[in-house]
């Protein structure tokens, strides 16, 4: 990260987190707040949220380990998390997930090396009524086929 | 505001019919705090989570706890496999669950309440966000709501971040105070030790949903419906092998044989019930009735043909659970890994039932050993679906139809 950069990250998480009145009520959609910008929680960034909100940064680490949608590791900029959960399988996730795969010649749990894309499975995602079903970033994808899975993800930049 | 999600409600006869938004809000101020807690306790309303605890009982023990901050938070993690009718009541009637909360907030003595949406359901933030903004201009939400003074309460919006195990309560709350989404041990309870230490009440969304009704209609009125133990309607969530996937809204005491016409699915097999952390009910005894007194469930049911194999269904379930525990406590963490090791070796043809023995004992251990209710239920599948489908699974011949 260039000095500029990082400046700007402190102004930014200062900014948040004075909305909180810098509780640690905060730290979850502060976090949030720059995975979605940064796709991922850089380590400086994880030592300015732990000196803004007074806590020791292995507790902010601790956090972003906890849960599945942050990771301190850069991923993809574009995310895709396919239902691996029994409803989407029985309605066909494995065809789709090998579409995917055959497609853009890169395996679940991976990320392309330009970094455009990170494959994911993920569990429920509440559409089992018109599955089988995946989320690419925010937008959820229903009814999918392997061929409107792959072009869907044709779209994607 | 989403193009490829379709809400399909096949039933609906009180939580989706016209409510005018507001309304329970402006009936409810008019009430005493006593009075809006004698009516639900006599509309009998149990938490549609899935545990079942009395609402009034719940919103009574905060109301009477003392403390200066009090909160309100609406349980929208919905997580569990098979699950989605939170999804499309929050899509379709936000103001009942809005208003809900509202309600809850006077009656508990809250200023504040929460919305705990999980990561997945992101989609519905500015949705959301848009109703809360058309609620404060209104003065459903704001300072002296409807001109009555001293009620100021406000409701934001939290996101979760991709962990089942915060949909529960004080996971939820630990994930709310910007923690790891671990469990706590129970009691002290929210209602006395909630929020960063205040008193605090966590309800599922369609409980929150059930409450304007009930306080339009009254309490009796609406415990006429259902069964003596489960009153009112219920919000199932069906998929799997039928016709009619979506969300149906059903009186409580309905039998699994009746739900299975309604949906139009032929040949089952089985229903699992209660999602992933539910049990598995084979044919023989699809006689059996969904209610908190027969068999309760949160209102997911998935539904598997002949053509299933139920072996194959249970190690979805495990890894679901190796997964999603949070590996706090020994007898879930290591617990589920070994149950699931155990479905491997079936599958593969390689168990003891000396070994299996000993599972079905662990999954039992587990039961009472673990912490939370993520590793309290998660032998249910395993342990139901061993049972009742012992045939299929140990006895059938290699090249049988059960391959
Ligand atoms: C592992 C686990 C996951 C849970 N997930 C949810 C959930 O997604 N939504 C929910 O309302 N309750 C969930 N619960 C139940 C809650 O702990 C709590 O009982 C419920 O929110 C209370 O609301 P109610 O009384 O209105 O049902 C879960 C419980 C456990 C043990
Ligand atoms: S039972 Fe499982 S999910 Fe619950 S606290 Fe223990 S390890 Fe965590
Ligand atoms: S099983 Fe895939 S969305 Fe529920």
């Amino acid at each position: 990260m260039l000095v500029l950069e990082k400046n700007n990250l402190t102004e930014e998480i200062e900014l948040f987190a004075s909305q909180y009145d810098f509780h640690r009520t905060a730290l979850m959609p502060l976090l949030e707040y720059i995975q979605e910008k940064y796709h991922h929680i850089p380590d400086f960034a994880q030592q300015e949220v732990a000196r803004v909100l007074d806590i020791h940064p292995v507790e902010v680490y601790g956090v972003i380990s906890f849960y599945s949608f942050l990771n301190d590791q850069p991923k993809g900029r574009n995310i895709v998390r396919l239902c691996r959960t029994i409803i989407c399988d029985m309605a066909g996730k494995c065809q789709i997930e090998q579409a995917i795969e055959r497609e853009l010649g890169l395996k679940f749990g991976e990320t392309s090396k330009d970094q455009k894309i990170t494959l994911e499975f993920t569990n429920c995602l509440g559409m089992c009524d018109q599955g089988p079903a995946m989320i690419v970033n925010d937008r959820v994808y229903t009814k999918l086929d392997p061929e409107k899975a792959c072009a869907i993800l044709k779209e994607i930049k | 505001m989403h193009n490829d999600i379709v809400n399909t409600i096949h039933e609906s006869s009180l939580l989706f019919s016209n409510y005018e938004a507001g309304s329970g809000i402006k009936k409810a101020l008019e009430m005493g705090r006593d009075d809006i807690l004698f009516e639900l306790k006599a509309s009998k309303l149990k938490g549609r989570g899935g545990a079942g605890f009395p609402t009034s009982t719940k919103w009574m023990l905060v109301a009477a706890a003392t403390g200066a901050d009090k909160f309100i938070i609406c349980n929208a993690d919905e997580g569990e496999p098979g699950t989605f009718k939170d999804r499309v009541l929050l899509m379709n009637a936000p103001f009942l669950i809005l208003d809900g909360m509202v309600v809850g907030g006077y009656t508990v003595g809250a200023a504040h309440g929460y919305i705990y949406l999980r990561g997945e359901y992101v989609y519905m933030r500015q949705f959301l966000e848009d109703c809360l903004n058309e609620m404060r201009e209104k003065n459903l939400l704001g300072n002296n709501i409807c001109g009555k003074e001293g009620f100021n309460f406000d409701i934001s919006i939290v996101m979760g971040a991709g962990a089942y195990v915060c949909g529960e309560e004080t996971a939820l709350i630990e994930s709310l105070e910007g923690q790891r989404g671990e469990p706590r041990n129970r009691p002290p309870y929210p209602v006395n030790t909630g929020l960063c230490g205040a008193p605090t009440t966590v309800n599922n969304v369609e409980t929150l949903a059930a409450v304007p009704h009930i306080i339009l209609m009254g309490g009796e009125k609406y415990a006429e419906r259902g069964t003596s133990a489960s009153s009112g309607s219920k919000l199932f969530s069906i998929s799997g092998d039928c016709e009619k996937p979506g969300v149906y809204e059903l009186n409580w005491g309905i039998t699994i044989n009746e739900l299975l016409a309604k949906v139009g699915a032929y040949n089952t097999k089985a229903v699992q019930v209660g999602g992933a952390s539910g049990i598995c009910i084979p044919k023989s005894k699809f006689d059996r009735k969904l209610a908190y007194e027969d068999v309760a469930t949160g209102g997911s049911i998935m539904i598997f043909n002949e053509s299933r194999k139920m072996l194959h269904v249970l190690k979805n379930f495990m890894e679901f659970f190796v997964e999603e525990s949070c590996g706090q406590c020994t007898p879930c963490r290591i617990g589920n890994q070994k149950l699931l090791e155990g479905v491997e070796m079936i599958e593969k043809n390689q168990y003891t039932f000396a070994h299996i023995n000993n599972l079905k004992e662990l999954g039992e251990t587990m039961k009472v050993a673990s912490k939370c209710g993520l590793g309290q239920s998660s032998p249910n599948p395993f342990l139901s679906i061993l049972e009742d489908f012992k045939e299929e699974i140990f006895h059938a011949k290699s090249d049988g139809v059960y391959k």
